[in-house]
């Protein structure tokens, strides 16, 4: 009964002509963080929008609840007595187990992703850090790796924990060359199987396209072979499944990659420098800059918006929080001519429509599954680019009816982990399936 | 004249099963259907090697090119002296022997683009090179004719594809979830247009006349095959495959991709089986974005290529018969010295589909500045074909 209240509230507030600094602090929480908790609209102005934006932005200061940690499951014991890791750089990718202890490993693996995909919906869902795990899925996203992929089932966890949460708020070169020597990505990419009389394109061809220039970044077929080369040698090391480079899988001969020379006989410092260079090149700047604003602004934002956040990432030398901040302090951030008008990706969507309905979870686990049916299995997807932030890629008729078929099941009670304490819960499902509710 | 009445007649003036239409056109043609004619499309997302999945094992090349992932000729099902089927397509074979299966070699976009995104992201929009382009080419097509039925196109996918981008298509990878009733109960005065699709999925009727594979393509083409015999209006259909993106360990006639080859192609066979005489009334087409290095990589598997292979099954296809003039994999026949290069033109294979089987008009704005050229895959066999 007593969540009824808050419900009965945001409809009668819906229905009136809406206070400026109300509508500033639900579009924050709706950019900013996974939508609003019953309260928290009036708590954000209570604080003032611009403060709390401010505390947003150094999530480290914000006090919080404690989450299970970050479970990495556990590789096959290097040099055990029934397994080892992948040969480097090598042809020998399998590992030499028994059928039924690779039915074991690949349940295993399973239960690892789903338990962190559970983490991820938690913090999503109750962090007091909403920002930063925004913030999180745009750079897991953006630096995507399937977990589908062999050994990345084992490797992901670490990735999202040990490469990518510690390094959002700091520089992107940072981020990249964390990256760039991450298993996982190595994995992934296929930079781990590439050595120097038998290069593998794929990493070259995406930390341009995807990562840093973007793909009218200025860069040719020449290039990403180029490129590639530089990176021979760059894999995973059989002991204890980390980053190495193997020099006798390097390519040694001189190369030119986007204008930089590099003579012969050179090693991994080539690579590191193409990352540094990369990472402070003017197309990354403007990448980067139209992810960040197409992500918190609009699908198509304003080129006066993406050229100033771009100015900004090239002037602060990567500092991502100053770059993110340059979005979030624009005039166009808050305009109201944007409120509302992202349709939200699935997984927005889901942990806003357990955050607006009070709900209490008292097990992820089926909504992590859950996921998978409303388009947006986390971890899971294929291609390098993630999942879309755009609008049209989630607003087809099929997709609409998917999220109408789980908020009724979260407002009746049918999710499995996802307690409301509603009475009237045609009510709650309306509200959580409302055409404005699908937006952002 | 009408092409149903112009088959039958050619099929009772033709003389010999080599010369009548194919086994499905046959059916069709003997008023079998009363349905609408239907295109389903099939994206293998990822790339796929269409050097091992029709392998052109007259190219002494081919073996000279891929040591350790070649497909022996001896495993290879020949089909015309010069091209073989991966034996992984075994359940295929039928069809190409009854003529209602026909392949498109060295087909795919001419734009040279290597990046899976991008290149699926040309084909899909129909605009090769074209970013700006919004709607895909098979949304514009179904916007040729007007139309009312809610459920013209469905996208058996996990994601609304980019192909029917702009049409009112429904995307779901699963069409009993879709159709929930509690939802429509409480959703459908506020969402009416969505609900319309959800009613009619509630009705299906269509009993499974085939066993098919596991995995999601047998699932959703299972699927389609249910609206096909529910007669619900639909005219396209999408379903969409990964893991054809073989960079490493991609094996010859077991492995990696031979497990996907064998599972695309019994779900395919079983989508037709299930149809039956139906089939008639369908042509699938498969793509992909495009295809793989000539040579095998380090890692015995191939990088990202050009051109790859088409199929086309069903319906008035002129089967039996690779289509598409062979570029040959000499050194200096390969498209920037490394790839198959593209001698027909997706557009063209779709062209012929969309104009001659689904009756669009005009391909000017499905296509747009672009002048296709005709394959003859299509339509009742004539004294001299094959």
């Amino acid at each position: 009964m007593k969540r009824l209240i808050p419900i009965a509230a945001l409809l009668l507030i819906a229905a009136q002509p809406q206070p400026i600094e109300r509508q500033r602090a639900e579009h924050a929480l709706n950019r900013l963080a996974f939508g609003a908790r019953p309260g928290d609209v009036e708590r954000v102005m209570r604080i003032g929008v611009d403060r709390w934006i401010e505390q947003q932005l150094h999530p480290e200061r914000i006090a919080d609840r404690t989450f299970p940690a970050i479970r990495s499951p556990e590789l096959p014991s290097p040099g055990g007595r029934t397994s080892r890791p992948p040969r480097e750089g090598g042809r020998d990718v399998r590992l030499p187990l028994s059928d039924e202890a690779k039915k074991a490993l690949r349940k295993e693996a399973r239960r690892g992703i789903e338990e962190l995909s559970a983490q991820r919906i938690l913090r999503a869902a109750e962090s007091e850090r909403q920002l930063n795990e925004v913030m999180v899925d745009f750079w897991m996203n953006h630096f995507n790796v399937f977990a589908g992929k062999g050994l990345d089932r084992f490797l992901i966890g670490s990735y999202e924990r040990d490469t990518i949460r510690p390094r959002i708020w700091g520089r992107f070169e940072e981020l990249l060359m964390a990256t760039a020597k991450s298993p996982a990505m190595l994995w992934y990419l296929d930079n781990a199987r590439s050595r120097r009389d038998a290069i593998n394109e794929n990493y070259a061809r995406e930390i341009m396209e995807l990562h840093t220039l973007g793909v009218d970044g200025g860069y040719t077929q020449k290039d990403v072979t180029e490129l590639a080369r530089v990176f021979t040698g760059w894999t995973i090391d059989r002991r204890d499944a980390g980053f190495t480079f193997r020099r006798f899988l390097h390519d040694s001969e001189s190369k030119l990659v986007l204008g930089q020379r590099f003579r012969a006989a050179g090693g991994i410092e080539e690579g590191e420098a193409m990352v540094r260079f990369l990472a402070r090149h003017p197309s990354t700047a403007k990448h980067i800059a139209t992810k960040l604003c197409q992500r918190l602004v609009a699908d198509e934002p304003p080129a006066a918006l993406v050229d100033r956040v771009a100015k900004q990432f090239l002037a602060t030398n990567g500092d991502l929080r100053a770059t993110v901040k340059a979005v979030i302090e624009s005039p166009e951030f808050s305009d109201p001519r944007y409120y509302r008008t992202k349709v939200k990706s699935p997984f927005e969507y889901a942990i806003s429509a357990v955050r607006a309905a009070g709900a209490r979870i008292e097990d992820p686990l089926p909504l992590a599954r859950e996921l998978r049916k409303i388009g947006e299995p986390l971890y899971f997807a294929q291609p390098p680019t993630g999942y879309s932030d755009a609008s049209k890629a989630w607003s087809s008729d099929g997709a609409l009816v998917a999220r109408l078929n789980f908020a009724v099941a979260v407002a009746t009670n049918r999710m499995p982990g996802i307690r409301v304490s509603s009475t009237d819960s045609d009510a709650l499902a309306r509200m959580i399936g409302a055409p404005e509710f699908q937006k952002q | 004249m009408n092409r149903r009445i112009f088959l039958k007649t050619s099929g009772l003036a033709l003389v010999g099963s080599a010369l009548t239409p194919n086994v499905f056109a046959r059916m069709a043609g003997a008023g079998a259907t009363g349905g609408k004619k239907v295109l389903v499309a099939i994206f293998q997302r990822g790339a796929v090697d269409g050097l091992n999945m029709i392998v052109p094992y007259g190219e002494r090349s081919y073996y000279a090119a891929r040591p350790s992932i070649a497909i022996p000729k001896n495993e290879i099902a020949d089909l015309d002296g010069f091209f073989g089927a991966h034996p992984s397509l075994q359940s295929l074979m039928p069809y190409w022997k009854d003529r209602s299966l026909a392949i498109v070699h060295a087909a795919g976009s001419p734009d040279s683009t290597r990046s899976h995104f991008d290149a699926q992201d040309f084909m899909e929009a129909g605009t090769p090179g074209v970013k700006s382009t919004e709607d895909g080419f098979l949304a514009r097509a179904l916007a040729t004719r007007k139309d009312d039925a809610p459920l013209r196109a469905v996208a058996l996918s996990q994601e609304p594809p980019r192909i029917l981008a702009g049409s009112s298509a429904i995307a779901t990878a699963d069409l009993a979830t879709f159709a929930n009733s509690a939802s429509a109960k409480i959703f459908g005065s506020m969402y009416p247009e969505a609900f319309e699709s959800v009613n009619i999925l509630r009705s299906l009727r269509g009993r499974n006349e085939a066993t098919y594979p596991r995995g999601p393509l047998a699932n959703a083409l299972k699927q389609i095959a249910q609206l096909i015999k529910s007669d619900v209006g639909l005219e396209v259909a999408f379903a969409d495959v990964g893991g054809w993106d073989t960079h490493a360990g991609q094996g010859r006639t077991e492995g990696h991709l031979a497990n996907n080859l064998r599972n695309f192609s019994d779900a395919i066979a079983a989508f037709a089986k299930d149809l039956g005489s139906r089939m008639g009334d369908v042509v699938l087409v498969t793509m992909s974005e495009f295809g793989r290095t000539v040579r095998e990589n380090g890692n015995r598997g191939t990088d990202h290529g050009h051109a790859t292979v088409m199929l086309a099954l069903g319906g008035n296809v002129k089967g039996g018969k690779v289509y598409g003039k062979w570029p040959g994999l000499g050194t200096s026949q390969l498209f920037e010295g490394r790839d198959l290069a593209v001698t027909t033109d997706f557009r063209d294979v779709f062209g012929e589909v969309l104009t001659q089987h689904l009756d669009v008009p005009s391909l000017a704005k499905v296509f747009p500045r672009y002048q296709g050229k005709g394959l003859g895959l299509l339509g009742p066999f004539l004294i001299g074909d094959g």
